[in-house]
């Protein structure tokens, strides 16, 4: 076990690990382009979707049933599902890794409207707000903090997922996982899988940090 | 100024809100409507400024029907203040204020010139206007609620218990700047409460509701004190409303004669003719509330009820006696108030 470690250790230190194209460097570049690009593709679809649910109130049921629906699709079956329907490319991949974070942002996005005090909405309506200046004016900006949120554990969870882009043949941190088993280099798998955890958990940090203080005026 | 025509409202659940309500809201003054809840007094409110769509009958607001003018547009020309104030978290003090000018397209700088005007008119500091809403007390929240309806100078005033959430202590303080405001500003205010106290120191005409949307009686509020016009009036106004009807009534017309020197009891003054308290002739010393020409017959009675001759203390601006008042004095007012009441209805 500590031999285990020690290698690890010498694995993720060794400079020879972080260069080339092979090297941890562009590995994580490659993870980071493919778990931003799908986060800002789901929050396209995502975002609209959960303002208009929660403005108008009409489709709360799909709001809230989409959560555990994002929970129980298995992920490497939709990457399956779409190569064996469209071929090799990156598409599989967008795709399930979208699929993996659409719930969580709709339904974040849908929790943090309806968190809006309802007289605050009466007042600004009361006030002479039309329907899109309530919307863009008040509820958007209180349900910000619950947005970020939603987004932030969307990106987590495709950061955590997007590894399934090396089971296509594609790069990302995920590489050293699959090849580290082709390979039975149990320290490339395990070097691959803390890089993916503590890339996880440093966006976390950094987000909910970015969160605080954006939102310090906010009570609660 | 607003006029209801025969203004019903069902809402899709089948209770009645309002029932064939017809009811004019004169120019300048204000409208209090009362009633128990679920009386429809709200509804009857909201129903101004099309936050509630009525089923039949029509409502003008200064002789223009609310249903065919722009709702956005038509709320923006009448000030709304609600409950809870509904005051904006995300924004400060001063862009709360300034909602309704920047909806109506005034600008960023000079909403806020006039937000700032309208702090001060309100009685908030300067200071207060950088800070956010749950950064101030309740009764503060509910200054800046006024001033953000005030902002655009609009000719009619919603105000949907505004002071329902306030200690007894505010919400006093808030009432009297209200009426302080509306000598100055001169609105059409429609004033929603079910405190009757409140409806009778704020109103000059109360309109009370009965359950089921039904409006029962609309009077200034002498007359309704005096002349209830049924059971359920005079319920609703409650056992003491021959009190509340001497609150209407101030201690200007009632006569005063000199302070009783060298008797059982003395009112004692200080040097600058102030009085401070009543002395015994063995000593004993009790305190005097000092009472004004603008102070209110039922403060006369109680503090002759309090005071050991049964005489009250009258004071002018500064605090300096002019004379005292018998009980039996303002027992006589206290019934002749009654008597006009009866008969000016």
């Amino acid at each position: 076990m500590y031999e285990l470690f020690k290698n690890l250790g010498s694995w993720l230190t060794s400079g020879s690990h972080w260069t080339g194209t092979d090297g941890i460097a562009h590995r994580l570049a490659e993870h980071l382009q493919y778990s931003l690009l799908a986060t800002l593709v789901a929050a396209a679809i995502g975002l609209p979707l959960g303002l208009l649910i929660g403005h108008t109130g009409k489709g709360a049921f799909l709001a809230i049933n989409l959560a555990s629906f994002g929970r129980a699709l298995p992920t490497v079956g939709l990457v399956v599902l779409v190569f064996l329907a469209g071929g090799l490319s990156m598409l599989p991949v967008y795709v399930a890794l979208v699929a993996l974070a659409v719930p969580a942002i709709v339904t974040n996005t849908y929790a943090g409207m309806t968190a809006v005090d309802p007289d605050v909405k009466d007042a600004a309506r009361g006030q002479g707000m039309r329907g899109h200046q309530v919307l863009f004016q008040v509820e958007l900006p209180l349900a910000l903090p619950l947005i970020m949120t939603g987004l932030r554990l969307a990106l987590i969870q495709v950061v955590a997922t997007a590894t399934i882009a090396a089971y296509v043949s594609f790069g990302g941190l995920g590489r050293y996982v699959f090849d580290g088993l082709a390979q039975r280099d149990l320290v490339q798998v395990l070097g691959g899988a803390v890089l993916v955890a503590v890339v996880a958990v440093a966006l976390d940090l950094l987000l909910s940090g970015l969160q605080r203080f954006l939102f310090r005026h906010r009570t609660a | 100024m607003i006029q209801f025509d025969t203004v019903h409202k069902r809402f899709p659940n089948g209770t009645t809100a309002v029932h064939d309500l017809t009811l004019d809201m004169p120019e300048g003054g204000v409208t209090v409507l009362v009633g128990s809840s679920g009386c429809g007094k709200t509804t009857t409110l909201r129903m101004i400024n099309r936050m509630v769509e009525p089923t039949s009958g029509t409502i003008k607001v200064g002789g223009k029907d609310v249903t065919r003018q722009d709702a956005a547009e038509l709320r923006r020309s009448i000030g709304y203040v609600i409950q809870q104030s509904g005051l904006f978290p995300h924004r400060t003090v001063l862009d709360n204020i300034a909602t309704v000018p920047l909806l109506l397209g005034h600008g960023r700088r000079k909403a806020r010139a006039r937000a700032a005007e309208l702090l001060e008119t309100v009685g908030l500091t300067a200071e207060a206007g950088k800070r956010y809403p749950h950064q101030l007390s309740g009764g503060q929240q509910q200054r800046v609620g006024v001033a953000r309806a005030l902002a655009a100078d609009p000719p009619v005033l919603l105000m949907d218990e505004p002071f329902g959430a306030v200690d007894p202590v505010v919400r006093t303080q808030l009432q009297d700047e209200l009426l302080r405001l509306q000598k100055e500003l001169n609105k059409t205010i429609v004033f929603v409460t079910h405190d009757v106290d409140e409806a009778v120191r704020l109103g000059d005409r109360i309109a009370i509701f009965r359950t089921g949307g039904h409006l029962v009686q609309c009077a200034p509020p002498a007359e309704l004190l005096a002349r209830p016009a049924d059971d359920f009036v005079a319920d609703f106004l409650g056992a003491e409303r021959g009190l509340k009807l001497l609150s209407l009534k101030t201690l200007a017309e009632v006569p005063q004669g000199p302070a009783p020197d060298g008797g059982a009891w003395t009112l004692v003054r200080d040097e600058a003719g102030q009085p401070t308290h009543w002395r015994s002739a063995d000593a004993l010393e009790l305190p005097v509330r000092p009472l004004k020409d603008g102070d209110s017959l039922l403060a006369a009675l109680d503090e002759s009820l309090a005071s050991p001759t049964g005489l009250v203390a009258r004071v002018d601006a500064d605090g300096v006696l002019t004379g005292v008042t018998s009980r039996d004095d303002i027992h006589r007012h206290a019934g002749r108030a009654h008597a006009e009441a009866r008969v000016a209805a």
